[in-house]
């Protein structure tokens, strides 16, 4: 790790000054990805904006017929928590199966969106469940923030400061963990929305989609069989030690499958 | 108290042979008072950080330091040139072994720093010295290496094709060595009477051993007295000590010492003699200061060596009633860029004689090809040549009784030896002294209720998943060794054990122990032997070990020798201890020695209640009255080293159950039973910890460890946690360990050893049990691990879920 400046801001305005300032800031949420990064000397910004010391970045609220979870809250606190538990079960399991006990106890909503890694679990739940992601300066909509691998809407300098989710009508979320990283080598997470049918699948590609081929055999009949027959195509899906292409279509398919079949 | 379920272990002292008693070594790990070697501070302590090949093939062009040099609180840069002027030998191979028609291995320098070629990714090229290690790791960023990148080979098969890449020059064909075991006429005859042959093709995966503790070297020189002090990560501190001062530094044997104190697991890869331990105990003299070097994780995966990773072919010829006639084995070993210290031994001399197994098998030949490649030094890790050996046999065996449709248990019962037929000689070099497999056998079928797996086979195809049941039987051949067959066999050097038993005057006592613990349990194991033999609590009992200064020659852990090798030097020293007690005893009793007998802690004279406490003896020895000083010397404390007459051999029967995801391919491990026959018992929890752990280390190797390169470019792809999967605590069930004794004849201890047939046993046993689960798809292997992706592909291949539903 190289030496660096550590600044923690206590407001999100104070944060966003802060990186303002300095182009080769970065701000720290759970570290989860940019300490590892650091130590290995991947990653060496010239100073951190710890965004710890924020409150109002911290902690889960319901309003109306949306969740709103801020972006410091950790993963361990989303999945206890009641509401979450209440009205967005999937989005609790989903929070309570990343990484270990470590990871869920620093990580954070917002560092999982904003790192982007194409193996996550929390942006499936953000595209499939159609939430809108809020930063210090603007409101994003859950398609148009992930834009490719690592990659988000995010300008320099943004800050994501939470994510508010509607509540479906229902929503699952299925993952197959890679073996050796426990990240998802494949992730779908299925949810009946206002919207219509939505799925999304993280692990398989460069970056989280939407499977619409699959959103419309769910549109016209939302049950297992309905998919029976589904060949999900493996052009353009990962390779790699621990599944090519061709599998990580194959589990697509049957964790579409299983996600489905929770619900039905 | 409490003795796991099983295993066998009658108790009369509650510290001594036989109990449960708690690890008294495990208090200071658990308060985090352990003392590593990354926890030593000596004063003017220098960091260290290696510069290393970013290829796996490339001739040095250039190593420019200067802007290295030049950075803050740089001391030093050291090269390989810089290992030359200084007149620095190479590293050296500590068992060659003899290849066909009398052919040496081939030893090729192997220089602590590269000289001219780097030949892996992660061989050293230059070692940067600063004040803190960031200014270390700032500065090895600074040095400017110029490489002439080569083509690599890093496969087995790639290595020994006609025109393959030469690791080294003089080598072209990349052969270490061609040998060579058994009696390959009689073998051929048997195959031309064989009703029927069974063949395997397999790959022995490669393996990183990752042991928690990275490891870890700080060299120090004391320029008033001329000393040299290593302290490092060694299960064999003593002959890092002979081959690093010997061979490599030129160190008289009496300025150099070695530590190695707590030390976090070995499973065998820190049981060589590294490079780093030279480098910085060479560069501490240079700079008149200590130099001290902690490898990190990611460079662990490149530098430590690795294990396994064979390419076999083998056949079985049976006859009509499914009886073993013969065996044929054909393997390719890789050895890596270098030789490390025992590498060309692993995959010859504990990987030949260990095809016999617990079988009559009459005739037997194996032929291995050690080959270099550009990749890690391949060298032992737990288990050593002993999984692959049975990995190989019992895969087979399953084939066979595959193809001839006899149950997997009967036709190995066919096969076996006999327990009245011991001491049996085998084919192939080994004379097993004691066993009784088929009682193993039987008492594994019975704890995994063997006959009830087609219901439960039922009930999980009615659930949709694939349920399979493997078997394995297996030998080893540990207590490593007998110096005068391991002699013969190419080591250079003895491989008996000491023991030094020190009664202090006021009746405690500090034992000396050759052997090394790095996880194993020693502090207790051998403090109980010693309660045992002395009656007293292990509690005024104290292990020594991992300072040569302190603890006479001993040749450290590894093979599973510390108890039946180790074990059995300390038995001797308190029997020493003991008879000198005795003239003590009836120097103080007035009694001739040969009438004192000892027992529950007393001397005392033969028939009589004349008696003195093993405390009233140790203060007399120390507080000599009226001694007869030409017939008995003060002081009690006496020294042994035992050779061992033979190897031990643990035998035992495995049986697990898995069942498959068809639509995933994931296997999951549902039960695990290990019946084991390793002796004589000291402490049935620690040998339950043993077993377990070795094998869920074998489970790894089985269904989620690889280490895999990348056949071109040679850059290791597995190269962190995040890619090499190890075994988590949630991929494995309760381990069923159960022991069935016959005791080991030739110690005295009766004592086998428990530390590696976990790995011997479980890749066999678990890879069997996922065939079996596929069996129906004919398939009728599959290669390690057995890894979702991999199993997917092997139903999908063979028909998908349309089969996988009839």
């Amino acid at each position: 790790m190289l030496n660096f400046e550590y600044l923690r801001p206590s407001t999100v305005t104070e944060a966003g000054a802060m990186l303002g300032k300095m182009s080769e800031a970065r701000p720290l949420a759970g570290g989860m990805t940019l300490i590892p990064a650091m130590k290995l000397r991947l990653a060496a910004p010239t100073a951190l904006v710890d965004l710890a010391g924020v409150p109002e970045l911290n902690g889960i609220k319901v309003d109306g017929k949306t969740v709103i979870v801020g972006a410091m809250t950790k993963h361990a606190d989303v999945a206890a928590s009641a509401d979450v538990r209440r009205l967005i079960p999937a989005l609790a399991d989903l929070a309570g199966g990343i990484g270990d006990a470590q990871v869920r106890n620093k990580g954070t909503l917002g560092g999982s969106i904003a790192n982007n890694d194409p193996a996550a679990c929390y942006p499936a739940a953000v595209l499939a469940l159609g939430a809108t992601v809020t930063t210090n300066r603007r409101k994003i909509a859950a398609d148009s923030f992930f834009t490719g691998m690592f990659e988000t809407a995010l300008e320099p300098g943004e800050i994501v400061t939470g994510v508010t989710f509607p509540v479906p009508a229902a929503a699952a979320y299925e993952k197959f963990r890679s073996p050796a990283s426990r990240y998802a080598l494949v992730g779908v997470f299925v949810a009946k929305t206002t919207g219509g049918v939505r799925v999304a699948v993280t692990g398989a590609a460069t970056c989280v989609f939407r499977a619409s081929a699959i959103e419309s055999i769910l549109a016209e009949k939302f049950s297992a069989e309905a998919l029976a027959s589904l060949r999900f195509p493996a052009d353009g899906l990962n390779s790699d030690l621990h599944g090519d292409a061709q599998y990580r279509a194959q589990l697509v398919g049957v964790l579409t499958k299983r996600a489905v079949a929770k619900l039905s | 108290m409490n003795h796991p379920a099983g295993i066998e272990g009658a108790v009369t002292n509650p510290t001594g042979i036989g109990a449960s008693m708690r690890r008294k070594e495990d208090m200071r790990f658990l308060m985090g008072r352990g003392n590593y070697v990354a926890d030593i501070k000596l004063p003017d302590m220098t960091a260290g950080v290696f510069v290393r090949s970013p290829h796996a093939h490339a001739r040095i062009v250039s190593i420019d330091k200067k802007a290295a040099l030049a950075m803050p609180g740089v001391v030093d840069v050291l090269t390989g040139e810089d290992l030359k002027t200084d007149g620095v030998g190479g590293l050296p191979c500590a068992w060659p072994v003899v290849g066909k028609g009398g052919a040496p291995t081939k030893e090729p320098a192997h220089p602590a720093i590269a000289q001219g070629k780097v030949r892996y990714v992660g061989d050293a090229v230059a070692f940067v010295i600063a004040e803190s290690l960031a200014q270390a790791r700032n500065a090895a960023e600074a040095v400017v290496v110029e490489y002439d990148v080569l083509p690599a080979v890093v496969g087995v098969l790639d290595a020994i094709k006609p025109g393959a890449v030469a690791v080294f020059d003089d080598i072209p064909d990349n052969v270490c060595v061609d040998w060579e075991l058994g009696d390959k006429h009689a073998t051929e005859a048997a195959f031309k009477k064989a009703a029927h042959i069974a063949r395997i093709s397999l790959v022995n995966n490669r393996l990183v051993g990752n042991p928690m503790e990275p490891r870890a070297a700080i060299g120090a020189f004391d320029r008033s007295r001329g000393q040299h002090t290593l302290y490092t990560t060694s299960q064999f501190p003593h002959i890092v000590k002979l081959l690093m001062g010997n061979f490599v530094l030129n160190i008289p044997q009496h300025k150099l010492r070695v530590v190695s104190p707590d030390v976090g697991g070995g499973f065998g890869v820190k049981q060589f003699h590294y490079a780093e331990e030279a480098v910085v105990t060479w560069a501490a003299k240079r700079l008149g200061r200590p130099v001290k070097w902690v490898c990190d994780r990611s460079e662990g995966f490149i530098s430590d060596a690795h294990g396994r990773d064979h390419v076999t072919e083998a056949e079985m010829a049976l006859d009509e009633n499914g009886k073993f006639l013969a065996l044929k084995v054909s393997t390719i070993a890789n050895m890596g860029g270098y030789l490390s210290t025992f590498g060309p031994n692993i995959p010859t001399n504990l990987y030949g004689p260990l095809l016999a197994g617990v079988y009559t098998t009459p005739a037997i030949y194996c032929e291995v090809k050690a080959v270099f490649t550009n990749t890690v030094p391949v060298d032992a890790y737990r288990g050593a040549g002993r999984p692959e050996a049975t990995f190989v046999l019992e895969r087979l065996v399953d084939v066979a009784a595959s193809e001839l449709g006899i149950d997997k248990a009967e036709i190995r019962r066919r096969n076996m030896i006999p327990s009245n037929a011991y001491p049996y000689q085998t084919p192939v070099m080994m004379e097993y002294d004691s066993g009784d497999p088929g009682g193993c056998l039987t008492k594994a079928l019975a704890n995994a209720d063997w006959n009830g797996f087609p219901a439960r086979k039922a009930a999980s195809a009615a659930k949709g998943k694939l349920r399979g049941i493997g078997l394995c039987t297996y030998v080893e051949a540990c207590g490593l060794a007998p110096s005068r067959i391991a002699i013969r066999l190419g080591v250079r050097g003895g491989l008996f054990e000491s023991a030094a038993v020190r009664v202090h005057p006021t009746g405690q006592v500090t034992v000396l122990m050759g052997s090394h613990n790095h996880g194993q349990g020693h502090e207790t194991t051998f403090a109980q032997i010693v309660s045992e033999r002395l009656s007293i609590p292990a509690e005024n009992i104290e292990i020594v070990f991992g300072d040569t200064d302190k603890v006479q020659f001993g040749l450290g852990t590894y093979g599973s020798r510390s108890l039946a090798v180790g074990g059995s030097a300390l038995w001797k020293a308190t029997d020493k201890v003991i008879a000198k007690g005795k003239k003590i005893a009836a120097h103080m009793l007035e009694a001739a020695d040969t009438d004192i007998e000892f027992a529950d802690g007393m001397f005392s004279v033969a028939g009589t209640d004349r008696a003195k406490s093993f405390a009233e003896v140790a203060l007399s020895a120390h507080f000599p009255v009226d001694y007869p000083l030409e017939i008995l010397e003060p002081g009690l404390e006496e020294q042994a080293f035992y050779d061992p007459v033979n190897f031990t051999f643990p035998c035992g029967a495995h049986i697990a159950e898995v069942e498959i995801d068809p639509e995933t391919g994931v296997v999951e491990l549902l039960s695990y039973v290990c019946v084991d026959d390793i002796g004589t018992v000291i402490n049935p929890m620690i040998v339950d910890g043993q077993i377990t752990g070795g094998v869920v280390q074998g489970v790894g190797q089985a269904l989620y460890e690889d280490c895999v390169y990348d056949p071109e470019s040679g850059q290791l792809l597995s190269g962190s946690f995040m890619d090499y999967c190890m075994p988590r605590a949630d991929h494995v069930p309760k381990v069923s360990v159960e022991t069935h004794i016959t005791k080991c004849t030739h110690n005295p201890l009766g004592s086998k050893g428990c530390g590696e047939l976990g790995t011997i046993g479980s890749p066999a046993t678990v890879i069997n049990a996922v065939v079996d689960a596929l069996s129906h798809l004919g398939v009728n292997h599959i290669d390690m691990p057995a890894s979702p992706h991999r199993v997917w592909r092997v139903i999908n291949e063979a028909g998908g879920a349309a089969r996988v539903a009839q």
